[in-house]
């Protein structure tokens, strides 16, 4: 289970108000994208549920529990750009969570831990389309490439919730259709919800179950500062979109 | 074709590179030779023999007193005080510039302390050294390590905030506490780092290090060069600075080699 309810949030820099009121409630295995104009308050939102920020006012429930407030494995994330560590090859950054979830001190594996943790890594690779490439760093890798290690890496943690922040904004119309298939037979195959921010509407319709719009209502300048964003549409998408495997 | 777009061939680019080099030594063989035709005894501009002979009493004689190798014992004596110096200096800057790069509460304690406390002249507090903590090794490599430290950790310091906090955040949804972050993903970000910031303090290094033997020492490359300065022995200064410099341009393109080596994914590091 891996149901979000945001409870009237509001996000406020200063005097700025960025997002106000906003309630929703994310069902559990759902694919929600986060549509809306620039600077619109929507990557604020996922940052909120990341535990990256803290809501002004308003509750963040997950499971019916209040988010821990800082970022945790319960939730991944794939951000654009810096998802992934330029100085671990690409076995090193799969492993990296097996191996910093189970060694406290050291924040390494060794002998037989290590050898099921790298079994488990090697599997999650090939998964994602990248076997061969284990001993390349990320700079060797191509956009696509490394997005598709970085999705590889949130994965491997089983997170409830996967964060995704315009995770295939930068990438060729050809690599994103490919990376498209990838993401829908991943969010399939694999027990959690996802929230996906992007700007591109076939994107947001191609995947998700969910489109959810954030604008601003009171958009004139003077306006600007006092009155923040909030949902304004919430379409779900029909025929409805079930995960291929029956929930955990 | 414009200036801007012309590229010289390799063979081209290691004749430039020579070229600055050649002609310093021919400027120096003129001006020598003039000189020597004027005043065989000249002891300004020496000759190739002048060197050849004190290189030989530098180098090849035990010194009639100590019995001593000068050349190898100064630079032993050398080397020992700057990589020491340096030594303890990276130790302290990887440690610190780590916490206050990493953990806002440390940032918030020593990073206005750091960056007061690199506007100090180190060669101001020379005699303060040498008053507290007498003439030996010990002032010398202290002089060093304030010389080079607070510079070391500002940078490295810079270099670990620098750090796209998405990195950071990545590695906390992995799963990672904050010991585990700093070993896992800070760390090895910062260690090609370091090495490019010794690299470039070891000119500073090498500046206290001089200054330090000059005024007060009994052996080591700098005292030697104050030492014969009374001489006007140029025949022994010329050597023993082609011999620092030699050294010092040795240090920085092992250090060079040895990061590309260990962390071959940081080669767009040097450029910095």
């Amino acid at each position: 289970m891996s149901q979000l309810k945001i409870d009237r949030v509001w996000k406020e820099y200063g005097d700025q108000i960025v997002l106000e009121d906003v309630s929703i409630t994310i069902e559990s295995r759902a694919f929600v994208a986060l549509v809306g104009p620039s600077g619109c308050g929507k990557t604020t939102f996922l940052r909120m549920i990341l535990g990256q920020e803290k809501p002004t006012r308003g509750t963040i429930l997950l499971d019916g529990a209040p988010l821990p407030p800082e970022p945790g494995p319960d939730r991944g994330v794939v951000y654009q750009k810096y998802s992934v560590f330029p100085h671990l090859t690409v076995l090193g950054n799969v492993l990296v969570g097996k191996e910093l979830s189970a060694a406290p001190i050291t924040g390494r594996l060794f002998g037989a831990a290590r050898r099921a943790a790298v079994e488990e890594a090697r599997a999650m690779i090939a998964d994602v389309g990248l076997a061969g490439s284990e001993d390349k760093y990320p700079a060797q890798l191509s956009g696509g490439m490394q997005q598709r290690l970085a999705l590889a890496q949130a994965l491997l943690m089983r997170p409830k919730v996967l964060l995704l922040d315009e995770p295939f904004g930068a990438l060729d119309p050809g690599i994103r259709k490919e990376i498209h298939q990838l993401m829908k037979r991943l969010w399939n195959e694999t027990p959690m919800t996802v929230v996906m921010v992007t700007h591109d509407m076939r994107e947001a319709f191609t995947l998700a179950t969910r489109v959810v719009a954030f604008e601003r209502p009171r958009d004139r300048p003077e306006e600007k500062e006092r009155y923040g964003a909030t949902i304004t549409r919430d379409i779900e998408i029909w025929p409805p979109r079930r995960p291929g495997t029956t929930p955990a | 074709m414009r200036w801007i777009n012309r590229r010289p061939s390799p063979g081209a680019r290691l004749a430039l590179a020579s070229l600055p080099f050649a002609a310093v030594l021919i400027a120096y063989t003129v001006g020598s030779l003039s000189r020597l035709a004027a005043n065989a005894n000249d002891k300004l501009l020496p000759g190739l023999a002048g060197f050849a002979d004190a290189l030989n009493r530098m180098a090849v004689i035990p010194d009639a007193r100590t019995g001593d190798i000068l050349l190898w014992a100064d630079t032993l004596a050398s080397l020992i005080r700057l990589f020491s110096g340096l030594g303890i200096a990276t130790a302290i800057a990887l440690v610190l510039g780590m916490l206050i790069g990493m953990l806002p509460s440390v940032r918030a304690l020593l990073s206005p302390f750091v960056a007061a406390l690199s506007m100090v002249p180190p060669l101001a507090l020379l005699p303060i050294l040498f008053i507290a903590m007498g003439l030996g090794e010990v002032s010398k490599i202290a002089l060093i390590v304030i010389g080079v430290t607070p510079v070391m950790i500002r940078d490295l310091a810079f270099k670990a905030s620098e750090l796209p906090r998405e990195q950071i955040i990545k590695a906390e949804t992995l799963g990672g506490n904050s010991w585990q972050i700093a070993l896992r993903v800070m760390l090895p970000q910062v260690l090609p780092r370091l090495i490019t910031c010794l690299r470039l303090q070891l000119g500073p290094a090498w500046l206290f290090l001089i200054a330090a033997e000059a005024i007060s020492s009994d052996s080591g490359l700098g005292y030697r060069i104050f030492l014969v300065r009374r001489y006007l022995a140029m025949d022994v200064i010329f050597p023993y600075v082609v011999w620092i410099t030699l050294i010092a341009v040795a240090t920085d393109w092992a250090l060079e080699r040895l990061r590309l080596a260990v962390f071959p994914w940081s080669a767009a590091e040097g450029k910095a």
